[in-house]
């Protein structure tokens, strides 16, 4: 193999040590890479192979009638809209955030970003309790929202923002450290050339951190798909009104529509296959991988 | 909040759009995270001591803490070991299928937590694919819970881990084998401590998520209190009683443990980066 | 465009980089900032374009103050030390950029712009390439593209950040002369930052040696090499032997040596020699031969580098000798010879009594 060469070539060293000086003997890795794939099979694989086998247990009819149900297209409609509102407004935030994280240097940087991260570690149900607390008909801005005759609360607007909350941090995270190993060097050069703070942005950094965006953006998105805690604090549970996906699957579950519930969870794990595929797209394109566990 | 320092002469940047990108991330910040967030110590405060203790001393509370942190610490710690195990094997070995093993260990993050959830407690239900090989149950235990926070943990660690491996310098392991030592006495004495805080920071972070975690936990709990009611289920309950305080003095007992672990997280990665990039 | 530097003063929190910095640059000349790392010339050419502010001072191109524009009104070329090619445009229009940029009132045509480029591409010889990623260019190749970039909006002054640094020593060479016939040819005032004594000398007009944030001399690079105002510039410029001693009535004491020394005061000194400024002899000719044994003889092509220890006070001496003069000597390892300084500069220690 080429990395043994590459090993005799440095050390010089005695030929007994060369071969397996940075190897562990066969019988170990292999032990190991079946520890490994058993593991991964028993948490990974064979869930996902369950979903996919549930939802046909009745047959493919039983399967396209469940997501045909009116009430199953209104969760997917109502999922599709919160993203729509969702994935644009934080992808907006994450490029400028990071943008200003990384193009300034100002007191309290550490501390900004800590700020950022912090809806990460929020529990989604603390996520969704305090938007009950904020627009709740016995909230703080709650007597102001019913004078004013509008509903945030188990209504779709109390749904986005709870989605929102939860994803905000993920752009962000992706584009900071990518662009702080970029540096500022371009932008100077493009500001020296004449171009001003928006035309260096658009020609200059865009251009430069796209792979990146679209990689924060697959992620924010597969997340605000499948967020459910939040969204079952706020959203109130009517049904083809303010049901997401996966609040739909839980109502079909409880009320032991297994098939039904396995048919849209099938659904969702689609979107999320396809989400993986673009992402090692880009892993591999790009040689950009996430340091950072989101 | 005085973020920017003002010279004695107004000190203009040369990247033009400071003003209003920090004005834009600030005000967003403010609106969607802080304002929202400290709601929860508002209202604590409104409540009062004895009602406030009272609330987050009740048996079936305290219960809840107990298993949640119980189950977390477990899952996180199962997914520590795993974690640095599927690391090496994906960052050292080469077998068919690497690449898609690679991709699919962000399967976690990328499935609805309740798809996940639904299929766990299908799973391994007494007369599941998986339940009906062990004699005791798995489902609706707290084994059930550790399973489903196994799952949406796993790929911290891994994550972690691995950019670090990757980067660990050949020479230095080869160093070590040219000065005699075996390959175990490398991993433990070279490798494994340029992996701590790697692994460190992954424990915490998936300890911070499993405590948290609804989704996938409520169907696999089965939620009987004392026995398998996770703290952000007594959230729920409550919210579902329209007992709003219970709920929110709960809410504020857990935020303060994140921001405990948030906080650690910080102090762990400002301590390595002192001891590696230091000159 | 000529520049003037009045007065600038620049601090990074606590720590001042640049004090008290005055500096005039005429129109079309082309001028070296040298200095150790952390003398501040980085900076100093960063405040002249504008890409950093000073806390104090001001800077004039063609004497209106330009202090407080931005510097994408400048209008200054700056070649950036690592070049900052635009990764994701090809060299054309990385090129083409600050054209491009332009408002549309002033901004040149397509086909200018085109005409223009590959104007630019001849000149730096990369006709060929005006397709390709900058990743898909060597050191010397991206180090042109962004000189081609940076002319490319006629500035009026020409700034470059460790030009050669980046480069292998042949490819630096070759690089410095095309850098300073292009000066030649288009004449704009230019100015450059580098460490390298030889590329400063062999460059430029007239050099400025920088030392912790201050000016310690400014002028032709004769004038700095042969006439150096202070020890750190002697010492910074060319191999040099110091000569600890003391200034009785005109003439340096040092070990057994006296050297005249007619201007100096008296007190603790040093004398400063340059290497090639020495005579081997066999015999003593006077009271300044210093006895010394050679230790060491290097051949250095044309130049031939002997170091000997003195016998008084067992110091080595560093002294080049033309490779004629040195064949003519004979001279042999181990050998007992006297060497006399031809040329000496003595400066009081003025920290000695503190």
């Amino acid at each position: 193999m080429e990395q043994d060469h590459t090993v005799v070539a440095k050390t010089n060293g005695p030929v007994i040590m060369t071969k397996n000086a940075t190897k562990e003997p066969k019988l170990i890795q292999w032990i190991l890479i079946s520890i490994v794939l058993l593991f991964l099979t028993l948490f990974l694989v064979v869930p996902l192979i369950a979903i996919f086998v549930k939802a046909f247990e009745k047959g493919a009819d039983a399967y396209l009638a469940a997501i045909a149900h009116p009430d199953s297209l209104a969760a997917i409609k109502l999922t599709l809209i919160v993203v729509l509102i969702t994935v644009p407004l934080n992808a907006v935030f994450g490029v400028v955030a990071a943008w200003t994280i990384t193009k300034y240097d100002f007191r309290g940087k550490n501390f900004l970003i800590t700020l950022i991260d912090l809806p990460f570690s929020v529990s989604p149900v603390i996520a969704g309790l305090i938007f009950v607390l904020l627009f709740g008909l016995h909230g703080a801005l709650g007597t102001v929202l019913q004078s004013l005759g509008l509903k945030v609360i188990f209504s779709i607007p109390g749904i986005v923002i709870a989605s929102i909350f939860i994803t905000f941090p993920f752009i962000a995270r992706e584009l900071i450290p990518l662009m702080q190993s970029q540096g500022t060097s371009e932008e100077e050069a493009s500001l020296t050339l004449g171009a001003g703070g928006f035309k260096t942005f658009w020609y200059v950094t865009l251009p430069n951190i796209k792979w990146g965006l679209l990689y924060g953006v697959i992620l924010c998105n597969a997340r605000t798909i499948g967020e459910f805690g939040a969204v079952s604090v706020v959203s109130g549970h009517i049904r083809g009104m303010t049901n997401t996906m996966p609040l739909h699957i839980e109502i079909l579950y409880n009320e032991y529509q297994f098939s039904a519930a396995f048919a849209v969870a099938s659904m969702m794990s689609i979107f999320a296959i396809i989400t993986l595929i673009i992402k090692s797209i880009i892993e591999w394109k790009t040689d950009f991988k996430s340091t950072k566990a989101s | 909040m005085t973020i920017m320092t003002e010279g004695k002469r107004k000190n203009k940047r040369t990247i033009p759009g400071f003003g209003l990108t920090m004005g834009f991330t600030l005000m967003y910040l403010t609106i969607i995270v802080l304002i929202p967030l400290s709601m929860v110590f508002l209202n604590t405060f409104s409540m009062g001591l004895p009602e406030f203790w009272s609330t987050i001393t009740e048996p079936r509370v305290i219960a809840s803490y107990k298993l949640s942190f119980m189950t977390a610490l477990t899952a996180a710690f199962v997914n520590a070991v795993f974690g640095v195990l599927i690391a090496w094997v994906l960052t050292r070995y080469s077998f068919p299928g690497k690449r898609i093993i690679d991709g699919l260990v962000d399967l976690p993050f990328a499935l609805p937590t309740a798809v996940a959830g639904i299929t766990l407690t299908t799973l391994y239900s007494p007369n599941g694919w998986i339940g009906q090989f062990f004699s005791f149950k798995i489902a609706f235990t707290p084994v059930g819970i550790i399973i489903a926070l196994i799952f949406i943990g796993l790929p911290f660690v891994v994550r972690m881990v691995q950019p670090v491996l990757e980067n660990i310098e050949k020479g230095m392991e080869e160093a070590s084998a040219s000065l005699g030592a075996n390959r175990m006495q490398t991993f433990i004495k070279i490798i494994f401590p340029e992996l701590i805080p790697a692994i460190l920071t992954g424990f915490a972070l998936s300890f911070a998520r499993a405590l948290g975690e609804y989704g996938s936990v409520v169907f696999i709990a089965g939620n009987m209190p004392f026995k398998t009611e996770i703290s952000p289920l007594i959230i729920m309950t409550k919210l579902e009683q329209y007992d709003y305080e219970g709920a929110t003095a709960v809410a504020a007992v857990m935020l303060v443990i994140t921001f405990l672990i948030l906080f650690t997280i910080n102090v762990l990665q400002w301590w390595t980066g002192k001891r590696y990039s230091g000159k | 465009m000529s520049i003037i530097v009045e007065n600038i003063t620049k601090y990074y929190g606590s720590y001042q980089a640049l004090t008290n910095i005055n500096l005039e640059i005429e129109s079309g000349e082309l001028i070296a900032l040298l200095g150790p790392s952390g003398s501040g010339k980085t900076s100093l050419l960063r405040i002249i374009a504008g890409l950093e502010q000073a806390e104090n001072g001001n800077i004039l191109f063609n004497e209106e103050n330009y202090t407080h524009k931005h510097v994408k009104d400048r209008n200054v070329g700056f070649v950036f030390q690592h070049y900052a090619l635009f990764r994701n445009m090809t060299i054309f229009d990385n090129i083409a950029y600050g054209l491009k940029v332009r408002p549309r009132k002033i901004r040149p045509s397509k086909k200018e712009i085109e005409q223009k480029v590959i104007e630019l591409l001849q000149l730096v010889k990369l006709e060929g390439y005006k397709e390709r990623y900058p990743s898909q260019l060597s050191g010397g190749q991206r180090q042109r593209v962004a000189l081609a970039r940076a002319l490319a909006v006629e500035p009026n002054i020409l700034l470059l950040d460790e030009p050669f640094g980046a480069l292998d020593a042949k490819v630096r060479k070759e690089l410095r002369r095309w850098l300073r016939r292009l000066h030649d040819e288009f004449n704009v005032t230019s100015v450059f930052v580098t460490h390298d004594q030889e590329e400063a000398m062999d460059v430029a007009d007239r050099v400025v040696i920088m030392n912790e944030g201050k000016i310690e001399q400014v002028g032709t690079p004769e004038e700095v090499y042969d006439h150096p105002i202070n020890p750190f510039v002697y010492d910074f410029l060319g191999s040099v032997n110091l000569f600890k001693g003391n200034v009785q009535q005109g003439k340096l004491v040092s070990g057994n040596v006296e050297m005249n020394a007619p201007d100096s005061e008296d007190g603790v000194s040093t004398g400063y020699v340059r290497a090639h400024n020495f005579i081997i002899e066999r015999e003593a000719s006077g009271n300044d031969s210093i006895a010394s044994n050679i230790d060491h003889i290097h051949s250095l092509g044309a130049i031939v580098r002997i170091e000997v220890i003195r016998q008084d006070t067992n110091e080595p001496l560093e002294i080049e000798l033309t490779k004629e003069q040195y064949t003519l000597l004979e001279l042999k390892k181990g050998e007992r010879v006297f060497v006399r300084p031809k040329e000496l500069r003595v400066f009081v220690d003025y920290m000695a009594g503190i």
